[in-house]
């Protein structure tokens, strides 16, 4: 059980999310939990493949054939007036309704990871931002030029009365992908959830984009979601961290407690194979053995278990492990610990 | 050791991976083409239709019964006589006879059919010669009747407004529909990969002129103009010149298409690394062409001349229709169909209309085909 | 921008010279010419045609001079106005083209607007709902326009419409309205009279276009933008009609300048067997007569009426995608 002062923003409870294709059906997410606080940054860390993206996707409903969420909650806490909170259960929402669309964009954000092909070729970033703006708040078209100016201003993008009616091609990747986190903050969400944000950007690009994302969540106190492959951004960023594999969560803890206290061996194997500038030179790199399994033919039990070096034979592939605290705040996936 | 068996199993996963990734990766182009489009099923049935429509191609003569170009005014626009398989129980396949009488008001012969008498229908039976592929005189045809009398004659198809049977015309009409498509095609793809070629390859002032020149082809409407030119043909000339002319009209602009493909692919191909290796090597410039270049955009050509067929038959169709592609006495698809040009006549006669048919299928057929090529022609693609 | 309209007039220009030429060319192809046919005519009915007389015939026609003297003066005359006389009719060319020029304009334009009308909508639905029910009844469709001629659809229509409703759906009016003069009424009746033959002429275009569309929106549907811009809370169809269809709109507007070439000429066959009262018929007839004026005129006209629609689907197109209007990139 999570132990904390407040209740998370959002609860993701067991998704699964499956897409049915004429070749065999492909588990994407098959029962992840996770816990969004505000104010502060979860990081999703995992292998390409792994089910990061659907989950996000998932999140704002935006799996279509053959994709569907077949089970789960992911539970939004609402703030009502006069200090009553409710909770919405996203899952059970039609995709297409007013709420849902709200929510997306108004409650929680989303950015993705190729800049470039996020927005439209044959539109101005203005006009992307001015929809987005008037879709969510009753304000006239010039009011929301103005606001989509200030947010443009806010992550640092120089003449943003000129650069709003630039088309996406005009820009470089960096500015680009400042335009794309202004548009998602410009109605003020929640949450802020960041798949891959960095990955397009060269180092220097990508260590000013994370300072621009902490400092904008310093200010509105909002939740971030930074999902990513790099663990050292995961380090630098994240106050919770969980890690995925094949569509589960199989790990997840305070970020200190994953990097230094790692205890499922997935988790702990990831963490090995990092270049270390400390480790003794001219040895081999610790690797994982094996590759991800094909989509369609899952292995059965955990996982994880045909590449684990801890695996347990009658036990690891029978049955499915359940998550158990190790710590505070600390869950685990893994039959070492039950 | 526990490890061992799971990483055993994974082991024995990737070498069967490994394997099938193999034979992907030795198989030939024309091997991939061909898995790829195994997958179309819709390809695979309209390759089996035209070669089906090509095997009537060649064996024309033997699938007809009567000579195509006998025509008995006395037996204009007869109904199609159904064959009937069953004898009174015993497989004894057969056509009902034709009476004839003399309709007392118009004095014309009128036909009309006898259930009393039956004609045996035989296979294999002898029937008017011809040349079987052109070399071998022969008189055996599929279908016959024994009789000889002028009562006793098989109409399939009915006869058209000049007595000619219909079946017989049409399977005459298939050998030339089909193959004026082919002719015309090839022209086409001459000049096409002529003209392409050398405007992709080169680029620069040879490419725009080209390009304008395809340009301008392409915005002049092509039914009038064939119209003119076919109708500029002497009508002394025989069926053989008028054939080629025609040809030759056709493809005259079905050619820029082809062009705008081969260019297209001669400019992407330019800029491909191991086209540079091959100029960096010292290959002349025919022989980058020809043995570099050619065989990767082979398999488009494939497609894109398939598809260019249709347009092709439906253009004879239309200016034989006209009366001004192939006349009388050739007999071509559109021939068959100018006699179905009067509505009142069809209105009697719904049988002229028949040849239409083999038309949409061919077309269709050819249509699918391409589509099935042009996937499979990209064999790494999606 | 500026660059981009010379040069397509420039193209338009050099187009219908060509095509002058090419008419010309045609009618001089026959061997003989008009005289030839007209002593045969006389002969058919008996009456015979003297050397003397043949001569002077063709000095009145102009026909003793070189090809391109003849070319040169009907380039002449085109510019003072007079398309030539009629040979066979004995009147002035336009006199017998007369009302059927425009409509055959009227009966290209319907076609060509059916034909966007139609295969838009139907070419977005097929996108967003592929392989539903509603995906395989257009494809399927869409095979018949392709794999039909024209003439063929109008023929197999005629027929049914004939033998089972026992009405004449050729012509574009009602028998009262055939030889009457303009009037609201008669507007009306080739309004009602119009579809019909539109949709025959336009089909296989229509199928082609839907196929562009459907392919090329599906390709689209399929990129980062789409989902983005629903993730910024878009209602799906919105995200669709602004977004994807925006884009694939380009492809699908450069093919209209092909689309005119290829209607005005179906429109000439369709309207033999449809026995609408334009051009086609009345070509057909000259060219058989070798009535070189009337026939060289309708071709030359149908050619710049290609010309000219296609110039406007490309100032359409111009206005559609910013990337011209922008001057590059």
């Amino acid at each position: 059980m999570m132990n904390s002062e407040q209740k998370p923003i959002l609860s993701v409870r067991n998704l699964k999310t499956y897409f049915f294709t004429d070749e065999g059906v492909v588990k994407a997410v098959d029962g992840a939990d996770l816990d969004v606080e505000s104010g502060k940054t979860l990081g999703i860390v995992g292998e390409s493949g792994c089910g990061k993206t659907v989950t996000a996707l998932s999140i704002l409903r935006l799996v279509d054939r053959p994709g569907r969420i077949i089970d789960g909650e992911i539970l939004l806490r609402v703030t009502g007036g006069e200090g009553r909170d409710h909770t919405i259960d996203l899952a059970r929402l039609d995709d297409d309704c007013k709420e849902m669309r709200y929510i997306r964009g108004g409650e929680i954000a989303l950015i993705f990871q190729e800049p470039m092909t996020s927005f439209s070729p044959v539109h101005t970033i203005g006009d992307q931002m001015i929809e987005t703006i008037m879709l969510h708040r009753r304000v006239t078209a010039a009011e929301a030029r103005e606001r989509a100016i200030e947010m443009l201003r806010l992550v640092n993008i120089s003449r943003p009365e000129d650069r709003i009616d630039e088309y996406s091609y005009q820009l470089s990747g960096g500015l680009r992908q400042r335009a794309m986190i202004a548009t998602a903050l410009s109605c003020d969400p929640r949450i802020l959830i960041a798949d891959e944000p960095t990955t397009a950007l060269d180092v220097t690009t990508q260590a000013q984009i994370l300072d621009l994302m902490r400092h904008l969540q310093q200010q509105n106190g909002m939740a971030v979601v930074l999902i990513t492959h790099n663990l050292g951004v995961i380090a630098e960023m994240a106050d919770q961290v969980a890690v995925m594999y094949l569509g589960r969560v199989v790990e997840r803890g305070p970020v200190d407690d994953i990097f230094h206290d790692a205890k499922h061996p997935y988790t702990q194997a990831l963490l090995r194979s990092i270049p270390s500038i400390t480790s003794a030179s001219k040895t081999l790199l610790p690797t994982i053995t094996g590759s991800i399994p094909h989509p369609y033919s899952r292995p059965s039990g955990c996982p994880f278990h045909p590449r684990c070096r801890k695996y347990m034979r009658g036990t690891c592939n029978t049955a499915d492990p359940t998550p158990v605290a190790v710590g505070a705040d600390h869950e685990v996936s893994c039959f070492l610990y039950n | 050791m526990p490890e061992d068996t799971a990483t055993e199993q994974l082991y024995e996963q990737e070498e069967e991976v490994s394997i099938a990734e193999e034979r992907v990766s030795v198989a030939t182009q024309w091997q991939l083409m061909w898995w790829r489009f195994r997958k179309h099923k819709l390809a695979l049935v309209s390759a089996v239709v035209i070669i089906l429509f090509y095997t009537v191609v060649v064996l024309a003569d033997f699938l007809a019964y009567a000579d195509p170009d006998y025509s008995e005014s006395q037996r204009t626009l007869l109904r199609p006589q159904p064959i009937h398989l069953f004898d009174e129980g015993k497989l004894r396949p057969f056509v009902y006879a034709l009476v004839g009488t003399r309709d007392p008001i118009t004095f014309k012969r009128v036909y009309t059919v006898d259930t009393s008498k039956k004609i045996p229908v035989t296979l294999f039976a002898h029937g008017y010669s011809y040349r079987l592929l052109g070399l071998i005189k022969t008189d055996i045809h599929l279908l016959g009747v024994q009789g000889t009398k002028a009562e006793d004659a098989l109409f399939l198809l009915g006869t058209d407004s000049q007595g000619r049977d219909m079946w017989s015309r049409l399977m005459r009409a298939t050998r030339i529909s089909m193959t004026i498509g082919l002719t015309s095609v090839a022209l086409s793809l001459f000049l096409g990969i002529l003209l392409g070629g050398i405007s992709g390859y080169y680029g620069g002032v040879v490419d725009t002129v080209i390009q304008r020149v395809i340009e301008l082809l392409r915005s002049i409407p092509t039914i009038p103009l064939w119209m003119g030119l076919a109708a500029g043909l002497p009508s002394n000339w025989d069926i053989v010149k008028v054939y080629f002319a025609i040809t030759i009209i056709i493809s005259l602009i079905g050619w820029t298409e082809l062009a705008r493909v081969v260019r297209g692919r001669f400019l992407s191909l330019r800029e491909e690394d191991f086209v540079v290796a091959a100029e960096i090597t010292g290959c002349s410039r025919l022989r980058i062409i020809f043995r570099h270049m050619v065989p990767s955009f082979l398999s488009h050509i494939i497609a894109a001349t398939t598809l260019a067929l249709p347009a092709m038959i439906i253009s004879e169709t239309s200016l034989s229709f006209l009366g001004l592609g192939l006349r009388p006495p050739a007999i071509s698809w559109g021939v068959l169909l100018q006699q179905a040009q009067n509505v009142q006549t069809l209105a009697f006669s719904p049988w002229l209309l028949l040849p239409a048919i083999p038309v949409i299928i061919a077309v269709l057929a050819f249509n699918f085909l391409g589509d099935g090529l042009r996937d499979a022609a990209d064999p790494y693609g999606i | 921008m500026l660059s981009y309209i010379v040069r397509r007039l420039l193209l338009a220009a050099v187009t219908i010279v060509a095509i002058s030429i090419l008419s010309f060319t045609i009618i001089q192809l026959p061997p003989g010419d008009y005289v030839t046919s007209y002593i045969a005519q006389m002969a058919t009915s008996g009456s015979t045609v003297s050397e003397a007389e043949a001569a002077n015939l063709r000095i009145l026609y102009g026909l003793d001079q070189p090809i391109y003297v003849q070319y040169l003066k009907w380039m002449r005359l085109i510019a003072q106005g007079s398309f030539g006389m009629s040979m066979e009719w004995h009147r002035p060319v336009i006199d017998v083209i007369g009302d059927r020029i425009w409509l055959t304009i009227v009966v290209s334009l319907a076609a060509v607007i059916l034909t966007w009308a139609i295969a838009l909508p139907i070419g977005i639905y097929s996108a967003v709902r592929q392989y539903s029910i509603g995906d395989y009844v257009f494809t399927f469709i869409g095979f018949i326009g392709i794999a039909v001629p024209g003439f063929l659809l109008a023929l197999i229509l005629m027929y049914f419409g004939f033998v089972y409703f026992n009405a004449n759906i050729g012509g574009l009016f009602s028998p009262a309205y055939l030889q009457a003069p303009w009037s609201l009424a008669k507007v009306q009746d080739l309004l009602k009279h119009l579809p019909l033959p539109a949709i025959i002429i336009g089909l296989s275009g229509t199928a082609q276009m839907i196929r562009i569309m459907r392919a090329n929106l599906l390709d689209e549907l399929r990129k980062p933008y789409v989902i983005a811009a629903r993730a910024r809370g878009l209602s799906r169809w919105r995200v669709i009609l602004k977004y994807p269809v925006r884009v694939a709109l380009n492809p699908f507007a450069s093919t209209i300048g092909y689309l005119f070439p290829h209607v005005v000429s179906g429109s000439v066959i369709v309207s033999l067997v449809l026995s609408l009262p334009t051009v086609g018929p009345l070509l057909l007839r000259a060219l058989v007569a070798q009535d070189m004026f009337l026939a060289g005129t309708i071709v030359l006209l149908l050619g710049i009426l290609t010309v000219i629609g296609t110039l406007i689907s490309d100032l359409i197109l111009m206005w559609i995608d910013p990337r011209i209007r922008l001057g590059g990139q």
